[in-house]
This record gives C-alpha cells, structure tokens and sequence, in this order.
C-alpha cells in the first residue's frame, strides 16, 4: 500500500514548474513584486536570475512591464499576492488584456484561507475582476498536483491568464495525477441526485460533503470547474438535465464569482434549482486559515447543508 | 539613414499640423492641442532617428516608438501615414465606425502602433518592459516613450522611473512634452510637478531640459545625446506650447481635447497653408 501524499499548497507548484519548462525549452520570464518567497517564484530567480525582474512593491509597474516584456515573445508570469493583482486592475485592462498580451498572473494567498492576516489579505472578489477583462483566462487549480499542471498549461497557450493559488497546506486529490484542461470540468464523482460545483480548496470539501450526503442515500456528482473562464457550460448543461440540481462552491463572493457565472450560464440554457456556498456580502477576519473558512461556511457542512436545500427545491 | 520621408521638416509639420486639424474637425471630436504640442518632436524623431521599416512594421529590428498619453492619436497617425505606415487617405477615418484609427491608441491599429493607451502613466512600464526584453536578447535598439506633462501626476510614471533606475537601463528614452496644460486647467493649476528635471535626477535618469520643443536643430542635437546616453535612462523634457502652429489655438485649454468650429477650422487651415512658393 502506498502512503498519501503529504499536503501541500497549490502556490508551492509555482517555482519549480517554472525551472522545469524553462529547463525544457521554454521562453519564461518572471516578474515579482517583492513577494517571490511567498509566491515560491522567487526559486526561478536562483535558477535564471537573467530572466527573473523584481519591481519591488510596485505592482502597477509590473503589470504594465509585463506586458512590454511580453511584445519581445516571452511567456511572462507576473506574480504577487490576489489582492495585489487587483491593485493593477487598470494595467491588467488596458496592458494586457486588451492587446492580449501573453502575460500569465499567478496570485497566490488567494480567498479568505490566507486567515490571520485579516480582511484586507482576503481576496473575495477576483474571480468577478479577471473574469470581467476579455480575453483572460481564469483557472484555480484544487492541489498542487492540478497547479503544476495548470502552469504546464498556461505556457502551452498563448494569452493572457489568472491563475489563483493558495496559501494553506491541502490534502492532495489528483493522486494519480493531473487531469486539468482549459475549460473542461473535471468530473470526480458522478451521482443522480444533484451535481456539486466546486473550484479551488472547495474541490476536496465538496468530495467529502459528497460522501456524507452518500451516508443519507444521495448521490451528488462533484465537478472540479478549475477553470472559471472560459466557463465549461456543456458540463454545467449536462449536469443540470441529468441531476437536476445544483450547488456551487467557492472561495468567493457569491454575488459576483463562479456561481453567478454557472448561473447565468444556465438560465439561458436549462435552468434547475441552484444554491451557492461562498463568502455572503461582507469581508473576512483574522482567524487560522480554517477557521475564517468555518466562519464563512466554506467547509463539507456547509456544502452539505447546501445540497438539502437545493434537493428540498427540486422536489 | 534612418529617414523615410521628406527631410524638408518646415513642410512636413506644416502637413502633419494640416491633418491634425482636419481629423479632429471631420471626426467633430479627438485632441488638437498635445497633438500640435507634440508633432515637431515626432517628425524629427521618425524622420532622423526612430530605426523603422514603414512597409514592415513587425521587423524584429525596429527601434520603439511608445505614445504614453494615448489621446494624441491624431499627432502619430499622422506620422505614421506620412512615413508611409498606411495611405494618407486613411486618416478621414479617424473615430470613425469600422476604421482603425480609434480615438486612442491600439496596439496594432494600424502597424506601428507599439501599445494601447489612453489611460495615462502606463507608457513608460510598457517601455520599460520591452527595453528589457531588448536587453535579455541582446538588442541595442532604442525605446522612446512620449509623455505628457499632465501625465506625470500618474503615481505609475514614478514607479516606472526608479525602476528603469534600478535595473540601469539605458537605450529607454523618456520625452515629456511640457505643454503646461492639462485636461481641466493649466497644470500649474491642477498640480504643481516641478522640477521635472531634479525629480528624474533624484531618481537616477540622465535629464535634458528646457529644449525648445518646436525648433528642430535644438530637437535634433536633444534627441542626438539621448541616444548616446549609456548605463542609464534618458529623458528630454521638451518646452512645447499647446496648440502649437494655430494662433487662437496656442496655449489655450479650450483646445485640449475639444474640436474647431467650422470658422476657425478655415482659420486654421490658412494659417498652416504652405507659404507662397514653398511646398
């Protein structure tokens, strides 16, 4: 029997992915703003310190140099904290966006689990902020095995992309290794009874809610939406016509991220009963990483409960 | 040689003021005055230093011109057209439905168009981004990135200047053009930026200033040193006068970014008409 692979966070892929498709051949340059440790890209600056640029704090520059270093062909990871991105929103438009630029943002200490640095650390809206530039793609991988895969990805396509990692250590779900593709769900549990849509660390929550519904004789099928833009809507089509139910969970606000998305997504196409786990209209608190998640409800009870009352709409 | 177009620069502003006047006027909107403030620095840089290929836009050996305060699109489509980019022709499509020439600055539209703008402060990060690039691929080619002095209130700007600093990048060429006025007001009015040229100093930039930004020898010989400056970025502040080349137009915040009226579009187009004899 083989031992589980220990936890790890999504935001300690970085790096090493980095050197090894640089290694491999690639044509990567990184730009920081003076949080390479936490980011884990700063691990690129020892291995090529030519093509690692620091901007110090300053992350409107970044964004904007990103964007220029990129006209030369280079795939260019601009890396910071979420909440920092959203601080070169206008860059992020206007530099990257619309000529789309090959610039890929990896922004880690994601959502409300970076914990006891408090509301102002907490990203809950950049879901809604990348998601509203054209052209952008929007992925949050669920474990680090699914992180590697995603920076794989966002080397082997061109254009510009936001990729949210996270700062806590998770469980790894993709044991046997990475499934992720641009804009395909990733289906981990089938069921009948109502699908679970799930992205980041509420991927392997909603697995556990899952099998605790599956204790009560429900079957809830769990998709992995890793990749939030563009949005797989023939999953989500196909989950609405055959389970007739819906719960999205997120590490996000509710009114404006993943779930609104599917939402909207549906109504055009084959509205059924929905519910959402997320961050309700309000900012964060100090807290460990999972206990600002248990205060928010992003956890497998909260999913549970989530799934009752969407069932107890759908019959 | 590096020129593509008539060297004769008296009758080539004149020109390119003739079609900044008439793209804002048939286009009934878009910005004369940091067009016309601007436009004899940019006529002696694309015809005296810029290294581009007008047919070959994309030609990976190009110096880059980058156009940070992104409103003055009718200054550089008319250079682009001049040197030969697109027809000149093309230019009565400025603003309008289904053309290229959008109000501000697209990358690409049309070639050599180096970067998107319109929101300001964003010109000299992107220049900074490409002479890196230059410079990790071992390209000596130089960067140019035209500002507006309004523009330097952008916190951006001075983001981007201590960073070119600090990585001592050289062949990055910032040009303000200090026109002294600004959307609203003058900028003396709006906010006071002086002294331009001991901030960029303070920051580690090689700095020119007080150049006469509408005689063209003194912008030659400014322009000459900031390609020769190495180790460091450059700047050239260039003195300039709003509205540049149209009497009622000069240093008037009425002309920033609002369009002539019939009379004074046939008052303008008099006084950029070619002198008797000349061409």
């Amino acid at each position: 029997m083989t031992t589980a692979p220990a936890p790890a966070a999504t935001r300690e892929a970085l790096g090493p992915a980095l050197i090894r498709l640089q290694r491999a051949g690639a044509d990567i340059v990184v730009v920081d703003a003076d949080l390479g440790k936490s980011t884990s890209a700063r691990a690129f600056k020892d291995a090529f310190p030519e093509r690692f640029f620091t901007f110090g704090v300053a992350e409107q520059n970044m964004v904007s140099a990103a964007a220029g270093l990129a006209t030369l062909g280079s795939t260019v990871f601009a890396t910071t904290f979420a909440v920092f991105a959203e601080h070169a929103f206008d860059q992020l438009r206007m530099s990257v966006a619309q000529p789309r630029m090959n610039v890929k943002v990896v922004a880690s200490h994601g959502g409300v689990s970076t914990g006891e640095d408090g509301a102002s650390a907490q990203s809950i809206e950049d879901f809604a902020l990348f998601s509203s530039l054209v052209n952008f793609s929007v992925v949050v991988p669920a474990d680090v095995v699914e992180a590697e895969a995603v920076i794989d990805a966002a080397v082997a396509h061109s254009g510009p992309w936001y990729i949210r990692t996270g700062r806590p250590k998770l469980p790894v779900i993709y044991t046997e290794g990475p499934r992720f593709r641009l804009g395909k769900a990733d289906m981990l549990r089938d069921g009948r009874d109502l699908t679970i849509v799930a992205c980041g660390l509420l991927v392997e929550r909603s697995l556990r809610a899952a099998e605790a519904l599956a204790k009560d004789g429900i079957q809830a099928r769990v998709l992995n939406m890793a990749t939030i833009r563009p949005l797989d809507v023939e999953a989500l089509e196909a989950a609405a016509r055959e389970t007739g139910a819906i719960v999205v969970a997120e590490e996000h606000l509710v009114h404006s991220g993943l779930g609104a998305m599917c939402a909207q997504a549906l109504a055009t196409r084959h509205p059924v009963p929905m519910e959402f786990v997320g961050v309700q209209d309000r900012y964060g608190e100090s807290g460990t990483w999972d206990e600002v998640l248990d205060i928010m409800g992003l956890n497998a009870a909260g999913v549970t409960e989530a799934a009752r009352r969407v069932l107890a709409r759908k019959r | 040689m590096v020129s593509t177009v008539s060297t004769d620069l008296e009758a080539l502003t004149r020109r390119l003021r003739r079609h900044i006047v008439t793209m804002v006027y048939d286009a009934k909107s878009g910005h004369i005055g940091g067009s016309m403030s601007s436009i004899d620095i940019m006529a002696v840089l694309y015809t005296r230093f810029l290294q581009h290929r007008p047919k070959d836009p994309a030609w990976t050996g190009r110096d880059r011109f980058i156009m940070s305060k992104g409103h003055c699109t009718p200054a550089q489509y008319a250079i682009l057209a001049e040197c030969g980019y697109f027809p000149v022709e093309e230019l009565s499509t400025f603003r309008r439905k289904g053309g290229r020439l959008q109000g501000h600055s697209v990358l690409g539209k049309p070639g050599g168009v180096e970067n998107s703008a319109g929101a300001l402060g964003m010109g000299l990060s992107f220049g900074l981004g490409i002479r890196l690039g230059m410079r990790l691929r071992g390209m000596t080619n130089k960067v140019v990135v035209l500002m507006g002095d309004g523009e330097q209130d952008e916190g951006q700007v001075w983001e981007a200047a201590m960073a070119a600093a600090h990585h001592e990048v050289d062949g990055l060429i910032g040009i303000i053009d200090r026109n002294g006025i600004q959307n609203d007001d003058f900028t003396v009015n709006t906010m006071r930026t002086e002294p331009l040229d001991e901030k960029y100093r303070a920051f580690g930039w090689e700095v020119r200033a007080g150049i006469d930004g509408h005689n063209h020898a003194a912008i030659e010989e400014a322009l000459r040193w900031a390609y020769s400056v190495q180790g460091k970025p450059a700047l050239v502040i260039f003195n300039t006068v709003k509205g540049k080349g149209v009497s009622f137009m000069e240093n008037n915040p009425n002309f920033h970014g609002a369009p002539p009226s019939d009379e004074q579009y046939a008052l303008a187009m008099k006084e950029l008409a070619d002198p008797e004899g000349a061409r």
